[in-house]
């Protein structure tokens, strides 16, 4: 950002908002929004309150092991839909319409068939963040240069060669695009989960704070988690920038 | 006489026959039969729609024939196979690997490991004129050098067959002259049968040791002209040679009526 032919640091306009945030906090306009040092001193406060550390932990670990999930299911799926024709056809309807469905409605149907605890959340993280991965692998597979894939063939590469060696580079910045989507779509699965199936981890969190009206508790644990979804994805634009380079000629 | 050609003109490399292909309700190939003498460069060329792209994929073993046989060494071909190597209009070059990486390529999709054929690479780089470039990137390189990798990559599999599709199409012209000089040499000293695809017809005379005339709808081999008279020339006299002038004004005299 640019003013007055001043370069303004990355950050200004957070800082900005965080400013106004703090003066509309200090006139006291509402309880919902109490004042940002308050809500930085209450998170320095409960930070590392054992309840936190756990909640942290669980969360942390649900989404990682649902992402993860998604992440080694979804690459190789994708590829193989952009790959064959008739896998493609059977699987495409489905990925698309699990793209698009209000999967918050479809949680209820993860606690029947696989229980109330930690399993239910993970896959429940997984299948917000897996189609949209599925999708985007494909489509970096569909955009390979043909004389690519002859190439491939023509000195006599393997199918598994060929699907290590050139599909999966070939089709990288489309990917990473996808798991950057994808973890940005499993944070939110992993809290409806926690909300829905069992109250546990930040979900267990946000329904005691916010029940509670304890506001500068429950936009601290907001600010953390936004925080970590955004470091995440900031890492995974930032490997895409790597190989965009070769994104635009292949 | 051809100063390299030492072979018998019986003994053929590559031999097509009675090849068909359709596309569906279009037929690219009809009845085509054409052989590939030994240790000689053969043209492919004619207007676009000619199926020559097709013919060179089928020798590639990239497509398969309707019906008929293709022989490498007397031997019929199933699909692709260690004694063709391609090389490509477009480079069909690994973006994300080195010159030296994508050199290598071929020799690593065939198993040799890789001590061996970096050093192999490394030789034809320097042969190409790349020597100082192997860490760097396609995207890097300029449209000629990325051609001369592709070649390198044909050359290092070390295939009795190089199938060149077009592969001076996508360069500019000086680049491209200075390409045809080269592969003339090539053709001299390295012991190998080039089929090469064109729809330039000086280009074609200039490299050939036999142009094989293409004409569409459905393709069919039109005249084969063998312009033997300058071969033994130097690189920069044949483009003045009036055999050289006369063959490409005979070639375009037969082809113009298909030029839209």
């Amino acid at each position: 950002m640019k003013i007055f032919g001043y370069q303004l640091p990355s950050l200004t306009s957070l800082i900005l908002w965080g400013i106004l945030w703090e003066i509309a906090g200090q006139l006291k306009l509402t309880f919902f929004l109490p004042p940002l040092s308050a809500i930085f001193s209450t998170l320095m406060e409960i930070g590392t309150s054992r309840v936190f550390l756990k909640a942290l932990t669980e969360t942390g670990y649900a989404f990682f092991a649902g992402t993860f999930l998604a992440i080694v299911i979804g690459i190789p799926v994708g590829i193989l839909m952009g790959k064959s024709r008739l896998i493609d056809e059977l699987l495409l309807p489905w990925v698309n319409m699990f793209l698009s469905a209000p999967l918050t409605a479809l949680v209820p149907v993860m606690m029947v068939l696989f229980g109330f605890g930690m399993k239910a959340i993970i896959l429940t993280t997984t299948m917000f963040a897996i189609w949209i991965i599925v999708l985007n692998s494909r489509a970096g597979v569909m955009h390979i240069n043909r004389s690519l894939i002859e190439m491939a063939r023509s000195f006599g590469a393997t199918p598994m060669d060929a699907f290590v060696k050139v599909y999966f580079w070939a089709a990288l910045p489309e990917i990473l695009s996808g798991v950057r989507i994808g973890f940005i779509r499993g944070v939110k699965g992993v809290i409806i989960g926690q909300l829905l199936i069992s109250i546990v981890g930040f979900g267990a969190l946000f329904e005691l704070y916010s029940g509670q009206f304890m506001m500068k508790h429950f936009w601290a644990v907001l600010i953390v988690l936004f925080s970590i979804s955004f470091t995440i994805a900031e890492f995974l634009s930032h490997l895409e920038r790597k190989v965009a380079y070769y994104a635009a000629q292949r | 006489m051809m100063s390299h050609n030492t072979t018998n003109d019986n003994d053929q490399a590559v031999a097509v026959r009675d090849v068909y292909k359709s596309y569906g309700d279009v037929m690219a190939l009809r009845d085509m039969s054409l052989d590939f003498p030994r240790g000689q460069l053969t043209s492919l060329l004619g207007p676009s729609g000619c199926g020559k792209t097709t013919l060179l994929k089928i020798i590639a073993g990239l497509l398969s024939a309707d019906s008929g046989e293709i022989t490498v060494n007397g031997h019929p071909i199933t699909g692709p196979g260690p004694d063709r190597a391609f090389v490509f209009q477009d480079f069909a070059l690994l973006p994300w690997a080195t010159v030296l990486r994508n050199v290598a390529f071929g020799l690593e999709l065939r198993g040799v490991a890789k001590s061996e054929r970096e050093a192999i690479a490394e030789k034809y780089i320097t042969d190409v004129g790349l020597r100082g470039f192997e860490n760097k990137h396609p995207h890097q390189l300029s449209g000629g050098m990325r051609q001369r990798v592709g070649l390198a990559r044909a050359l290092s599999v070390d295939a009795q067959v190089l199938l060149m599709d077009e592969p001076f199409a996508a360069v500019d012209e000086q680049t491209r002259r200075k390409f045809q000089e080269d592969l003339l040499n090539l053709v001299k000293h390295e012991n190998k049968t080039f089929i090469f695809v064109t729809h330039s017809i000086e280009e074609a005379v200039y490299v050939s040791d036999q142009v094989a005339i293409l004409l569409p709808r459905p393709s069919r081999v039109s005249e084969i002209i063998r312009p033997e008279g300058f071969r033994h020339k130097d690189a920069d006299s044949i483009r003045r040679d009036s055999e050289y002038l006369d063959i490409v004004d005979r070639i375009w005299a037969s082809l113009r009526t298909y030029v839209e």
